[in-house]
């Protein structure tokens, strides 16, 4: 446990940094989870809800961002409390881009209409979902917690969310390539797909950002990469 | 040039062929280890020892002088506890610490300001290259490491003289008498301390009449002169205004191109700014040692960091 600063206005400013951080991080896991539920179930109400919700992060994210930047001009941090700074302002980020593809997912909920609804392509994605939502909730924890450990497993866990990805675009063009009319559906089912394997890397990102936190360097090798969507054909 | 080379040397015994550039330090001119350069900063991470001494990973420049096992002492009371530091050769080394940590000590070790006080003791040693001479050793008269090392002080204090004898006064000492070689060195030391421009018109007034910032830099000037090989600058700028500081801060990094210089600073910031290594103290001891950038990025020791950070007690 690292003793306060001598000036105990600037364990206070941190200390409200990461309260920020903390309350943008929960709204955007609802904001994520609401939103793949709003589309599962199609109900437009709570995919309303979960657009209205990107404004609260959006403006959460500014505040961050003017926190970090006067803290930096009022007390001239070094090392850890630089880092942990410049951290708040990387993680605000990746959070507000989190937020940006759950709006997007959830706009969608209303374009898909029709009696095609798929069970098992739905339950692909809510499968992914589970996945990413658990990869952001950990790496959140990880960085209230200053767990290196529960960033490195997020940081290698994004393989596995990568290639569900892959092998739900693998089945979404069969089913188009199936009958034409279950284009449109599969389509919005793809790039809602797609948004939540980049929301999947932005917690990979959070990831990198906590452990260049804590250690002082950023991760050295390479992140393994699963994601071969740009490969995908029909088979 | 050659004229006051010649002037100095003929007194120096510290002289040798010491015109020498740094590049000309070959390994066998140092006893010490295979060589003599700086750590790295990978090389700085991995050990394990505030400061290297078995260091094999080479790269990184030569030395102006060295602190090996330096202990010292006011009468009975010991400030320094077996200090090691490398000097680089022209860069700037700081020291920083908290009140009480001896990094004024250690810098008034470097020309000998301790000997004019009866009781003070040195043990161990500070070596200067490329001569690889003990410089606090008893053999050597402090005068003359005094002639190669300058010093300049918290509070400016120029001599209650004129502008142009003040800067002058270093190269009379030296025996340097010819009105001409003095002129243009004086101006050449006014210059390198940018105070030239707003001097040149009244280099015959006094020194007191200058404000605190240009007194300050008018006695960097006045170490300067005779070309010292090492400038020791204790908290140079805590007694002056944000500008004077500002301006002293760019001089000092344009003057390590051509001198040594070691700072010691209350500012972590100024160290941060200005230095290429530094070195953090506490109770006499040197807890670490880095370049600059690594150590205030991350700091090895969890009391460096504690310090910088302001956590400090």
């Amino acid at each position: 446990m690292m003793p306060e600063h001598t000036a105990k206005a600037f364990d206070v400013d941190l200390q409200e940094l990461n309260k920020y951080v903390a309350e943008m991080g929960g709204l955007v896991e609802k904001a994520l989870a609401d939103a793949v539920d709003a589309l599962v179930r199609l109900d437009t109400g709570l995919a309303a809800h979960a657009v209205a919700v990107d404004s609260t992060i959006d403006t959460l994210q500014r505040e961050i961002e003017e926190k970090s930047i006067l803290t930096i001009a009022r007390r001239q941090p070094m090392a850890i409390d630089l880092r942990e700074i410049v951290s708040a302002l990387r993680v605000s980020n990746d959070l507000e881009r989190i937020g940006d593809l759950a709006k997007n997912i959830a706009k969608r909920v209303a374009e898909l209409t029709g009696d095609f609804h798929p069970q098992k392509l739905i339950r692909g994605v809510e499968h992914m979902s589970a996945l990413v939502l658990a990869q952001l909730k950990q790496v959140l924890d990880a960085y209230t917690g200053r767990d290196l450990n529960k960033a490195l497993a997020v940081w290698k866990g994004d393989q596995e969310v990568d290639a569900m990805c892959t092998s739900l675009f693998r089945e979404l063009l069969t089913y188009m390539m199936e009958d034409p009319r279950n284009i449109t559906f599969c389509i919005h089912l793809m790039f809602s797909a797609k948004n939540i394997e980049r929301a999947g890397d932005h917690a990979t990102n959070i990831a990198e950002t906590v452990y260049y936190m804590i250690e002082g360097r950023p991760i050295a090798d390479a992140r393994p990469k699963g994601d071969t969507t740009k490969l995908a054909v029909g088979s | 040039m050659a004229a006051l080379q010649n002037s100095l040397k003929a007194i120096d015994p510290l002289s040798r062929d010491r015109r020498g550039s740094p590049e000309d330090l070959t390994t066998e001119d140092v006893t010490v280890q295979d060589s003599v350069s700086i750590p790295t900063p990978e090389a700085s991470a991995a050990m394990s020892d505030p400061v290297s001494h078995d260091q094999k990973a080479a790269s990184g420049g030569p030395r102006r002088a060295e602190v090996k096992d330096l202990s010292f002492f006011y009468g009975d009371k010991q400030a320094l506890w077996g200090v090691s530091l490398p000097i680089a050769d022209r860069k700037v080394t700081a020291l920083i610490g908290p009140s009480g940590c001896g990094k004024t000590t250690l810098l008034r070790c470097f020309n000998r300001m301790h000997d004019l006080y009866p009781g003070n003791r040195y043990e161990g040693e500070i070596r200067l290259y490329p001569e690889d001479v003990n410089i606090v050793s008893r053999d050597i008269d402090p005068m003359f490491v005094r002639l190669r090392i300058g010093m300049v002080f918290q509070k400016p204090n120029p001599f209650p003289k004129s502008v142009f004898e003040n800067v002058a006064s270093g190269l009379w000492v030296r025996g340097v008498r010819q009105k001409s070689i003095v002129s243009e060195r004086v101006e050449w030391a006014l210059q390198r301390a940018a105070l030239w421009d707003e001097v040149k018109d009244r280099l015959r007034d006094s020194a007191y009449g200058l404000s605190g910032g240009q007194q300050q830099r008018l006695c960097i000037a006045r170490a300067l002169a005779p070309e010292p090989d090492m400038l020791l600058l204790d908290e140079p700028t805590s007694a002056l205004d944000p500008v004077a500081t500002a301006r002293i801060e760019g001089l000092m990094m344009e003057l390590a191109s051509m001198v040594t210089i070691v700072i010691v600073t209350h500012n972590m910031q100024q160290a941060a700014r200005v230095s290429d290594y530094t070195a953090f103290m506490y109770l006499g001891k040197i807890i670490e040692f880095g370049p600059t950038t690594t150590l205030f990025t991350t700091p090895n020791d969890p009391r460096t960091q504690d310090y910088i950070t302001g956590r400090f007690g």
